[in-house]
């Protein structure tokens, strides 16, 4: 679009990677003075808008500097040598399939910042008091990094680092800032996870010692050339296991349910919007160029467990959100998000360009919407003191409709959105996906795929009739009394919702959308409905790189 | 220097042999002079002992070439008793650094509890061994270095007055150390006897060719020498002394004793398998490998059922944590069997991070000790709050330990150890491997996460008073500088590691000998 110079455009990337971390080590320090604003959480809260907000305006300027008439090609790259003795390079990159993935990022970790900063005082996301803001600000950073680093890396052992990074702050935001049962929730991410990634480098390591080198643009280059059939498949098993526990892909996916509920609000738009993308990405990069002939091998197996995760998610879902099943609304997105990223899986099984187009896309429409359900659910269970579909409910529904007009509109809105509602982000890519299924790549099993693809298309008449369902149990009802009388207990002293309502709050109805909520999620529900009108302007990124990393897929 | 004089006498090489000799000279004039000094001035053997230390390690400078050796035989100019090869002098470093570190924690100790000049001399006596051990090249030399590292070790370990624990810990130790020694040494004799030879090198090419009836003999040989560095590194089954002992003696001893104690019975089970024994790779790799996994796994189950209320708890949790890290170290001797010995630097680079952030950690467990003598895991409860950098040092190394970021050193001392144990083929390792880090992972991030809680403890049981309430310190102790002075310099190397970690792992890419 414009015209900025190669080594500006290097510059950029490398800030985008480092200046989280810089951020986060200055979290800890006092602030200076000119910059200490109200108070201490006041400065370090605006500290963390500050920096993601200049990451993401240096990640829409890379976007906007980028060649998008040559998205296959590598842009803004930096290598340097940083361990010769293990043949490390810091060498980073951006082309058509990273890109979307560190705009999503640096926008959602940004609307993170921002939502901290707004609530600071309601005591929901955000903490308040001694040391908690300047921890909660720095682990922000270095998650940020980390999965920034993640999609920008093009050395095995530097995704590895960078995939490793995320762990501790996202234990650490879990463990600390996390609702009931956050301590075993906390345990079970990083477990589950670590010992996915362990695996992972087992295969990472592999692939490095037997083909001479860890970078993956030459690896994928070489086509898994210089790998055996038995190093391919084996590699691509371990590096495929880790990566399914971080997409997760069933029935791996046990630790998400319980993170997700147990995760700050921040924490779980940060998980489903970001984290979760790592899993996929590495497969579409590389699992799918590197090791193309385990990975065929494998295919079939990743969409029939993908297919089953669909349906396995949104039974789940189903079930969670009948009534008197004490479903929580946090936890049954996560079970939701089990299903949506089913589909970016089998996209990825397919090994066709339709696929995995479908699946990148499928990728960046997840983050989008889930970040704003989760926003939402967020914003509902602050309201109403929980997130309990049945307390919620009560016996009519949580008449959101009534009480918060322009927030039940807009919960409704991410809901249809979700369940993949032509017109909006979350159709093209379920959409693509399933193209790619009914006619797989050559040399997979095509019966096999036709199965896989009929019950992803039952998940998908399922995932319509959950949604439907919260939609109805949450936003319709009579307004008459206030279900939500526990959330005034479970929030004792708490200042009612500043600026949106002064006096206090008549019974019956809530605060709706406040200025910075509004803030937070337009962008969102812009994107959204962008991608759902005008998906060019995302394949026109992908398909290219996608065209070219398959292009050996069939030798 | 002299040329070689003619006939039997061997020349020597003084340049060469200065660290170690540096080391023993120290150690000598510490204990005649703490026969002459008064009271009030025993600090100044403590200073001695740590410029002793210090030239020691200065002398490496000059040799950094690493082509010097010397006891040479005069009949063949190859087979040399003492190497100072880039082996020798990483370890010499390693080993002389950690006992530097050592004798810095241990300078307030050594006001009040400990008698100064005994403690001094033992310290650096055994780190004289400590240091002639990566060096030797024949079997003689390399069991008397061992015994002259370990056998001052038992009486430190022994050496707090009157305090029951201490010398129960040390007399478990010196039973076990012994009978380890004695298998070694008979292993030995039975070396000699097949090979007739006790240099290393010779040895290698003698087993090469051992006459038939011979061969037994000298399998059974090889296997018992292995037993008594088994035992050194605390591999399993000869691991149940650790726990005990590192309870038990000074804290500063026991961080000594889980560093160089530790590096002293890695570099002998290299020299012996490497150097003298590569025939027998057969032999010992698969044992060496199931040892890994044996010991890594016993280690860290241990840790992990580390109460949090125990006394003692911090040292033990890491005492059986080093056992696990024992189990990492010989992955990649266990590799060497498969892959050659190139394998071992992988080993050296991991032993180098390990004995940074291991003496981290103890050094910040002293300082804490200062005022929770009892040092119980939970007494590091909300440790952030009274001692902010103390607690971020914690937790770095414990990370570090662990392998995660932000530990980056030990992330990539731990790549570097995979990445041996698959370039071998060893797979089955690199799992079980994997397996451990996971669990080692839940002992390290309870207790890191523990840092950072809020103090408040009331649900603590066995806490009565906060922090600030807990028995106040007396003032007539010692400030904690030196403990202080541990941290900071183990903190800045291991952040400056995890930005640049080249330096320690350039020893996992080029060949040592």
């Amino acid at each position: 679009m414009i015209d900025i110079s190669e080594s500006v455009m290097r510059l950029l990337l490398v800030f985008i990677v480092a200046a989280p971390l810089v951020g986060a080590a200055a979290a800890l320090l006092p602030a200076p003075p000119g910059l200490r604003g109200t108070g201490p959480d006041q400065a370090v809260l605006r500290h963390g808008v500050t920096v993601t907000g200049a990451v993401l305006l240096a990640s829409l300027v890379l976007a906007a500097g980028f060649d998008h008439d040559d998205p296959s090609r590598m842009q803004a790259t930096t290598d340097l040598s940083w361990i010769p003795a293990l043949d490390v390079r810091i060498h980073l990159g951006v082309d058509g399939i990273s890109l979307p993935l560190i705009v999503l990022t640096s926008l959602l970790t940004f609307l993170c910042a921002l939502h901290s900063y707004a609530t600071r005082r309601s005591g929901s996301g955000a903490p308040a008091g001694g040391h908690s803001a300047r921890a909660f600000t720095a682990l922000l950073l270095v998650l940020a990094s980390g999965t920034l680093a993640t999609f920008a890396v093009l050395d095995l052992v530097l995704f590895f680092l960078a995939f490793e990074t995320v762990l501790i702050p996202m234990y650490f935001l879990i463990a600390r800032w996390g609702g009931a049962g956050r301590r075993a929730a906390a345990w079970k991410f990083i477990l589950y996870t670590l010992l996915g990634s362990v695996v992972m480098l087992l295969g990472l390591l592999l692939v490095g010692l037997q083909a001479g080198t860890f970078d993956m643009v030459a690896l994928a280059a070489g086509e898994g050339g210089g790998l055996t059939a038995t190093v391919q498949v084996t590699a691509a098993l371990a590096i495929g296991l880790g990566l399914a526990v971080k997409t997760p892909m069933w029935p791996l996916h046990t630790w998400l349910p319980d993170a997700h509920t147990a995760a700050p609000t921040v924490g779980s738009v940060l998980l489903a919007g970001v984290l979760l993308k790592m899993g996929t990405y590495g497969l579409v990069r590389i699992v799918l160029p590197i090791t193309p002939h385990g990975m065929q091998v494998l295919a079939p197996y990743l969409a029939g467990f993908a297919a089953v995760g669909i349906v396995y998610g949104s039974l789940a879902c189903l079930s969670l959100a009948r009534r008197g099943s004490g479903g929580d609304l946090k936890r049954l997105i996560a079970y939701s998000s089990v299903g949506h990223m089913g589909f970016v899986l089998l996209g990825i099984a397919s090994m066709t360009p339709t696929g995995v187009n479908g699946a990148l896309f499928a990728n960046v429409a997840h983050g989008l919407i889930t970040g704003l359900l989760f926003f939402l659910v967020g914003a509902v269970k602050e309201r109403y003191g929980t997130a309990d579909l049945d307390t919620l409910a009560g016996a009519g529904g949580a008449a959101l409709y009534g009480r918060a007009p322009r927030l039940g509109g807009l919960l409704a809105f991410a809901a249809v959105a979700s369940l993949g509602l032509p017109g909006l982000a979350g159709f093209w890519g379920e959409m693509l996906a399933m193209f790619g299924a009914f006619d797989p790549a050559e040399g997979l099993n095509r019966p096999a795929f036709l199965v896989f693809l009929s019950v992803a298309a039952f998940g998908t008449l399922l995932t319509a009739a959950y949604l439907l369902v919260v939609v109805r149990r949450v936003c319709m009802g009579a307004t008459a009394p206030v279900p939500g009388a526990p959330a005034e207990a479970a929030a004792p002293g708490r200042p009612g919702p500043a600026g949106a309502a002064g006096p206090p709050e008549p019974p019956g109805t809530l605060a709706d959308l406040r200025g910075h909520e509004a803030a937070a999620w337009t962008p969102l529900v812009a994107l959204t409905v962008l991608a759902g009108l005008w998906p060019a302007v995302l394949l026109g990124l992908t398909d290219p790189a996608v065209q070219q990393l398959l292009a050996g897929g069939r030798s | 220097m002299n040329p070689a004089a003619a006939g039997l006498v061997q020349s020597v090489d003084w340049q060469a042999i200065a660290p170690p000799t540096l080391t023993a000279v120290a150690a000598l004039a510490v204990l005649v002079a703490d026969l002459f000094t008064e009271e009030r001035r025993k600090p100044l053997l403590g200073a001695t002992a740590i410029a002793g230390l210090a030239a020691a390690l200065l002398a490496l400078i000059p040799l950094r070439a690493g082509d010097r050796s010397t006891f040479c035989l005069t009949t063949d100019a190859t087979a040399c008793s003492y190497t100072a090869d880039h082996f020798t002098l990483v370890i010499q470093f390693l080993v002389l650094g950690g006992a530097l570190l050592t004798a810095v924690l241990s300078l307030t100790d050594t006001r009040r509890e400990l008698p100064a000049g005994e403690y001094w001399f033992l310290l650096l006596a055994s780190a004289a061994g400590a240091a002639l051990l990566p060096a030797s090249r024949d079997l003689a030399t390399l069991v008397v270095a061992l015994e002259v590292a370990s056998l001052p070790a038992f009486a430190l370990v022994g050496l707090r007055r009157g305090d029951r624990r201490s010398s129960e810990a040390a007399l478990k130790f010196f039973l076990s150390s012994v009978t380890a020694t004695a298998v070694t040494l008979l292993g030995v004799s039975f070396v000699y006897a097949s090979t007739g030879t006790l240099h290393l090198t010779r040895v290698a090419a003698g087993l090469a060719e051992v006459p038939a009836p011979l061969d037994t003999l000298a399998t059974t040989g090889v296997a018992l020498t292995l037993v008594g560095f088994a035992f050194k590194t605390a591999a399993v089954p000869f691991h149940f002394w650790v726990p005990d002992t590192y309870a038990g003696a000074p804290l500063p001893v026991a961080g000594y004793l889980s560093v160089v104690g530790k590096a002293v019975g890695f570099t002998g089970l290299i020299l012996v398998t490497v150097v003298a024994f590569p025939g027998h790779a057969r032999v010992w790799g698969p044992v060496l490998a199931v040892l890994a996994a044996l010991t890594m796994t016993a280690g860290n189950v241990a840790a992990l059922r580390q109460s949090a209320t125990r006394a003692g708890g911090a040292v033990r949790l890491l005492a059986w944590s080093s056992v696990g890290q024992a189990g990492y170290l010989l992955v990649p001797i266990a590799a060497a069997a498969y892959a050659g010995g190139d394998r071992i630097g992988a080993t050296v680079a991991y032993a180098l991070m390990y004995a940074v952030v291991n003496l981290g950690a103890f050094s910040v467990a002293a300082l804490v000790a200062r005022t929770r003598p009892a040092n119980r895991i939970a007494d590091y409860r909300g440790l952030y709050a009274t001692r902010p950098l103390a607690a971020l040092a914690l937790g770095f190394f414990l990370l570090c330990l662990a392998g995660l970021p932000p530990g980056v050193i030990g992330l990539f001392a731990k790549v570097a150890v995979f990445s041996a144990a698959v370039d071998a083929g060893l797979g089955w390792l690199a799992v079980v491997m994997a397996v451990n880090v996971v669990v080692a992972l839940y002992y390290y991030l309870r207790w890191t996460a523990l840092l950072f809680r809020a103090p408040d403890a009331a649900g603590d049981s066995g806490a009565p008073v906060s922090a600030e309430g807990d028995r106040p310190v007396p003032s007539r102790r010692p400030r904690p500088a030196p403990a202080a002075v541990a941290v900071a310099v183990t903190a800045a190397a291991a952040v400056v590691l995890s930005g640049w970690p080249q330096p320690v792992l350039r020893f996992a890419a080029t060949t040592l000998f």
